[in-house]
């Protein structure tokens, strides 16, 4: 896929055609743009070059496209166009997915769009993409949207950036604002912790440094095109961290079966592993994993199975089964950030449905700080998250819940939050860390909880022997003031 | 609220225990698995077994959630993975509701051949439903009219059967890349009582946490090949080696030309225009539905390899040889709200 950007009328035929086996997962990815930086366009010519656009569509195309630009190319923009309702207000709202393949890998995009919505339907985009593609027109540069579309992606977690400078048609491929452009992009990135960032200079509209080379135009720029690097760009695996299996539902075909069925959201499993169940905490060994195909030595992430465990044991749908070592978390309370996507927006003390994996259950939300998305600061908020708004948040649960924080498992540490008025997702978020709540010295369960001065605090973490029993105590930093007065309270 | 989401945690749901008509199942697909005369069949390539862990994993939390699911089977190759698909899910458990069909009565009786012996083998529980109205009016797709047809004995058929089943889930084979209206399709999509499909009035979906609350009378649809293309389809049957009906290879078959359509002209109901000519020819179909409305393809393509060889080089999309969607852009989505699957 090196070949020079073709006479542009006809798009040359892609090399042969696909062989029938791809060596890796779909790639999936989110493009973030303002509106017109080319975002439909860069979409449309992706589709168009790899061939995904099939002839009566693009037939389609010119029939209904009644503007066709100054270089006689279809718009390919109105490849994308859906619904009705938003072809009327000449506006897109919500998520879209396109695919489209090269011989070595499938693509899955989901395509935001760029207006106010943007938050939510971008925060709904990213939730599942490894990688991000943020738009910029040469002409302008960074634009505060892109500080806040770059801000989402990353807290959505994202870790692989693709810096679309687009348009560069447009400043006659001058390569001195590409530079200026991709420098302050990667220190943007760098700040929020991303350091995967590949910066191209593309002209969406003439197919330039997308599929095809934009080397006659860009002698200068001897990187990938935008494909190359979607690629071999990675995909996540949450393969490394402790085995998770949150479970679906018991299969019970017979007295002599129990299989419980779900899909491997963290680490592997195989037979004579001994897990616990939690919440209950008991355990058990793995004596089989069942799949249609065969009975298999080993499940990874990913993989959607029927676990045999070698005895009788309670478990039920929303029970999580772990490996013993590198548990989650467990317990009432959790510090999480989460994304309002309804007019509602998240009320304080409201009680909502928590869903994550398998599990539901009742939680009220305690907003403690909201995102300044022009600034990336967190502003101290306790009332009511707007739609749109991002917040840091407590979760404080009836039952006992269970979570990785989302930066080490995208899949248990993510959940999404239900109104019971309306049935409606009303929020998406992502948990921290659990929360130790209380001051002073107190047991809960077995734990010891202790508030101590931050200087103490840090360095009795940093002891031996704290380490070692690191199961059994919390500690909290506090100021020696406060400490002072919760010893008194004690007292 | 629905019924079983009051009173604190699912955790006793349909999912656990309450499904006692599920009982073991025999397995009976061309490959077993568990016979050690047969060379293992290689494993599928990440990128299908991706698609596949999806599905499998949509299929379950709807079984789960769902006070009582069914599954559209439409005969067709979507439905054929899908089923497939199905199977692999609970296995082994069997299918733990049921499929239906909605029978327009004008389907290829292959097809009908096809259903029935799928539903033998793999010992399904298949409901067939046909619009009572469509017998009594005689409703037939040349003298109603193929939109008129459509409406009463698939739309209307539809959601009768819905109602009668009470049935608050129903699967469907329709993915994304099929046409641009379902691009922004949810995998779960909600249904009004009304089984209207309000595109402003659909849920979110992050992550793969379906949200699957909803109120007496609502429904959902859930879409388990939302991310699959068609080339994805093809090579999942191939590579699992799923059975599809004949009509997908070429074979000799009697035809006329009718509208720029191959239509298919062995059914004692056809009748020929003036002037038009019964030919005979090599023939196979793209997509299966009410023969007077689906076109044929000139093929030679007689095995899946070669039907998968023509697909790669082929370039009209598969839609086209419908003639339910051949006006403007934006009709389906029309149908949509209607109540079209
Ligand atoms: N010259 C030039 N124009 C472009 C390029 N990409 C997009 N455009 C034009 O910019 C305008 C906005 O593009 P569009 O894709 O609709 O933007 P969106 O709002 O981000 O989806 C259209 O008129 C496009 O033809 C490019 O690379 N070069």
């Amino acid at each position: 896929m090196t070949a020079t950007a073709p006479t542009l009328a006809v798009p040359a035929p892609l090399a042969e055609t696909a062989p029938a086996i791809r060596d890796s997962r779909p790639l999936r990815l989110i493009t973030c743009g303002s509106v017109d930086d080319g975002k439909s366009t860069l979409i449309g010519r992706l589709l168009w070059d790899t061939k995904a656009v099939k002839e009566d569509q693009a037939a389609a195309l010119s029939r209904d496209s009644n503007k066709q630009n100054d270089l006689g190319l279809p718009d390919f923009a109105l490849l994308l166009d859906g619904l009705q309702a938003e072809r009327e207000q000449g506006i897109t709202i919500d998520v879209a997915y396109r695919y489209f393949a090269t011989d070595r890998r499938s693509f899955i995009v989901a395509d935001t769009p760029g207006h106010e919505q943007y938050t939510r339907n971008m925060a709904t985009g990213a939730s599942t993409a490894d990688l991000a593609i943020l738009l910029v027109d040469a002409r302008a540069g960074l634009l505060e949207q892109t500080r806040r579309h770059a801000t989402i992606a990353s807290l959505m977690g994202i870790k692989q950036f693709v810096l679309a400078v687009n348009k560069i048609d447009l400043v006659s491929y001058d390569r001195a604002i590409f530079d200026k452009i991709s420098h302050d992009f990667k220190e943007l990135a760098l700040s929020l912790g991303v350091r995967q960032v590949t910066a191209i200079p593309m002209s969406a509209l003439k197919g330039e440094n997308v599929v095809y080379d934009g080397r006659a135009a860009m002698p200068w720029f001897d990187g990938p095109t935008l494909v190359q690097t979607l690629e071999l760009a990675t995909t996540r695996s949450t393969q490394a961290g402790g085995f998770r299996l949150p479970v679906q539902r018991v299969s019970r075909p017979g007295e002599s079966f129990r299989g419980y069925q779900g899909t491997v959201s963290g680490g592997s499993v195989k037979p004579g592993d001994s897990v616990t169940i939690l919440p209950s905490g008991m355990v058990a060994n793995v004596s089989r994993i069942v799949t249609f195909d065969l009975v298999r030595n080993a499940a990874v992430a990913g993989d959607a199975i029927t676990l045999v465990l070698d005895r009788q044991v309670d478990v039920s749908r929303g029970d999580m089964i772990v490996s013993m070592d590198g548990q989650p978390m467990t317990g009432l309370n959790f510090d999480a950030q989460l994304v309002a996507l309804q007019p509602g927006g998240i009320e304080p003390s409201k009680r909502y449905w928590l869903k994550s994996g398998s599990r539901r259950q009742r939680v009220t939300i305690t907003p403690v700080a909201q995102l300044e998305l022009s600034s990336g600061k967190w502003k101290p908020h306790s009332e009511t998250l707007g739609m749109n708004a991002i917040g840091k948040v407590h979760l404080t649960f009836d039952e006992m819940a269970v979570f990785d924080a989302y930066e080490q498992n995208r899949s248990t540490g993510a959940f999404i939050i239900i109104d019971p008025d309306t049935n409606n997702t009303v929020a998406g978020g992502m948990v921290t860390a659990r929360r130790t709540d209380l001051g002073g010295i107190h047991r809960e369960g077995q734990r010891v909880l202790l508030s101590l001065p931050a200087d103490l605090a840090d360095e009795l973490m940093a002891s031996e022997a704290f380490v070692a029993r690191r199961d059994e105590a919390d500690v909290r930093r506090v100021s020696a003031l406060r400490a002072g007065e919760l010893f008194e309270e004690l007292e | 609220m629905p019924g079983r989401a009051e009173g604190g945690q699912d955790r006793n749901a349909a999912g656990t225990a309450t499904r006692t008509d599920e009982t073991m199942h025999t397995h009976t697909s061309e490959y077993d698995p568990h016979s050690k005369d047969q060379a293992p069949k290689p494993p599928l390539d990440p990128h299908l077994k991706a698609l596949e862990n999806e599905a499998i994993h949509i299929f379950r939390e709807v079984a789960a959630e769902f006070e009582k699911p069914v599954m559209l089977y439409s005969i067709g190759k979507d439905s054929s993975v899908l089923l497939h698909l199905a199977r692999k899910a609970f296995f082994p458990g069997r299918v733990p509701f049921p499929l239906l069909h909605i029978d327009t009565g004008w389907k290829f009786p292959e097809m009908i051949a096809f259903r029935d012996e799928m539903a033998e083998k793999f010992d399904l529980d298949l409901v067939v439903y046909t619009n009572p109205r469509g017998a009594s009016e005689s409703i037939s797709p040349f003298t109603h009219g193929s939109s008129y047809h459509t409406d009463v004995m698939k739309t209307e058929a539809l959601r009768q059967a819905l109602d009668e089943g009470k049935y608050d889930a129903a699967f469907g084979g329709a993915r994304r890349d099929e046409e641009a209206s379902r691009a922004k399709e949810r995998i779960y999509s909600f249904r009004t009582p009304e089984h209207r499909w309000d595109p402003r009035n659909q849920r979110p979906e992050l992550w793969n946490i379906y949200n699957g609350m909803i109120r007496k009378g609502e429904s959902v649809r859930a879409f388990p090949l939302s991310n699959w293309t068609e080339v994805d389809i093809w090579r999942y049957i191939q590579a699992e080696n799923i059975p599809l009906p004949p009509l997908y290879y070429a074979k000799n078959r009697k035809y006329v030309e009718r509208d720029g359509m191959l239509m298919w002209a062995e059914d004692p109901r056809f009748t020929a225009l003036p002037g038009e000519q019964v030919q005979e020819g090599s023939l196979r179909f793209r997509t299966l539905g009410c023969w007077p409305l689906t076109g044929g393809i000139r093929s030679t393509a007689s095995t899946l390899d070669e039907v998968i060889a023509e697909l790669e080089i082929a370039t009209v999309s598969e839609r086209q040889g419908r003639a339910i969607d051949r006006d403007q852009a934006g009709s389906m989505e029309k149908k949509k709200r209607e109540g079209y699957f």
